[in-house]
């Protein structure tokens, strides 16, 4: 009698502090930890031309300071846009209605956050509201392009002035 | 070299072993239910096989965790970015080394007691004792070990990573200096759930294979000491080989 209730109370040791590492590797390891118990929040809509690399779970900051996450992207069909789903924390409910979002880059060549600045409106956004102004993803391979066609463009317009030239002084 | 001599022989006997391998799953599967209504047997046979295995686990994921830290510290340096050790020891240990090592570890410890008892039992006939007085075995026996195995595996799987990091956190944060709230704030801004559930989909699937091959090895044991002795290294062997095999199809499955 002794032995086995020993034995059941080392197997209940055991298997406790299985499911205690496990609980610890989904909880301290990962950054879901508190999207568990699933937090009070509330889903606002974003609609951008483009969203870049921003993907499921990147952050939504306000002033620098985490009040959110990306929960689902989408493209709409309609308006050729994509069309982001914030989820918002209860905590942070007095968001004007006239904010804005944009979509940053964290550090030189970190992921994308989408960062909110505040309006000067005095109504609230609420649950499934839509934010209307919004500025893309910075993509750095339009802003290249850009510059490179306005090189092209420069140094065309360089050389057009100067080929009349040129024969010129040959003869 | 009869394997050479006779190549049609022996890849015949191979696949009848597959099947009836695999026959001798479906039979345990099945048994399992009622083996788990009656779990005083079944908690017997985690004890054994995880809670003894708890040292060796423990100290085999310290000195890993405290390796990958070391090394995981020397590489990462050599491109500035220390910081990213958090990420690395957990990913590496989460996803590969806590559910291989421990199945290697598991087989070895666990497994080979495992092949060696039910392989014993079948020497000195305790079994065919049990079939005359009408007590199904593989109910009694060979079941409660089968599931105590694979409910043990996972478990040991996570005490080995958890400790595991803390070994990479000890070498990492205390002795290499990286700084501590860089190394767990980084691990889990980039560690997913996928990564937790992979490495225990992992863990269980090597839990499943590890306990079958060692029951079975055990209960098809030839019945002689030299019989028993073959069971329990072909118990390693297989399971080791079959670990290391499936790792590879989970980690593809899951890309």
């Amino acid at each position: 009698m002794r032995k086995s209730r020993s034995l059941s109370v080392g197997t209940g040791l055991f298997i406790l502090l299985g499911f205690g590492a496990l609980f610890f590797l989904t909880t301290q390891t990962t950054s879901h930890g508190l999207a568990f118990g699933s937090k009070p929040h509330y889903d606002l809509i974003a609609k951008f031309d483009n969203v870049g690399d921003l993907k499921v779970g990147s952050p939504v900051s306000m002033s620098g300071v985490e009040i959110g996450r990306v929960v689902s992207i989408d493209f709409d069909m309609k308006v050729y846009k994509a069309v982001v789903k914030l989820s918002i924390s209860d905590k942070y409910n007095q968001i004007p209605s006239d904010s804005d979002a944009s979509i940053y880059t964290q550090g030189l060549l970190g992921g994308k956050f989408i960062g909110l600045t505040a309006g000067g409106a005095e109504t609230y956004l609420k649950n499934n509201d839509q934010i209307d102004f919004t500025q893309s993803a910075f993509v750095l391979e339009n802003l290249i392009g850009q510059l490179v066609a306005n090189f092209a463009k420069s140094s065309g317009d360089a050389t057009h002035d100067a080929a009349p030239a040129a024969p010129e002084k040959k003869k | 070299m009869k394997v050479l001599k006779d190549p049609w022989v022996s890849l015949i006997a191979s696949l009848k072993s597959l099947g009836d391998m695999a026959r001798f799953l479906l039979r345990l599967v099945l048994g399992s239910p009622r083996a788990l209504l009656r779990f005083e047997l079944v908690s017997e046979q985690i004890y054994n096989a995880g809670a003894l295995s708890l040292v060796i686990i423990m100290l085999s994921g310290l000195f890993v965790g405290m390796v990958l830290g070391l090394q995981g510290f020397q590489l990462l340096q050599r491109f500035g970015s220390e910081e990213a050790l958090g990420t690395a020891t957990a990913i590496g240990l989460v996803k590969e080394l806590g559910p291989v090592v421990t199945a290697l570890l598991f087989a070895g410890r666990a497994g080979t007691a495992l092949a060696s008892e039910i392989g014993l039992m079948r020497a000195t006939d305790q079994l065919s004792a049990m079939e005359m007085m009408a007590v199904d075995p593989i109910q009694h026996v060979v079941v409660p070990r089968f599931l105590g195995g694979v409910i043990a595996m996972p478990l040991l799987a996570a005490i080995f990573s958890m400790i595991g990091i803390y070994g990479g956190q000890l070498i990492g944060v205390q002795i290499m200096h990286v700084d501590a709230g860089s190394f767990w704030s980084q691990m889990r801004a980039s560690v997913g759930l996928r990564d937790i559930s992979e490495g225990i989909v992992k863990s269980l699937i090597f839990g499943v294979a590890c306990s079958l091959i060692a029951v079975y090895e055990g209960y098809y044991a030839e019945p002689t000491a030299e019989g028993v002795g073959r069971a329990t290294t072909r118990t390693v062997v297989t399971s080791a080989v079959m670990t290391l095999f499936l790792d590879y199809l989970i980690t593809a499955m899951f890309l």
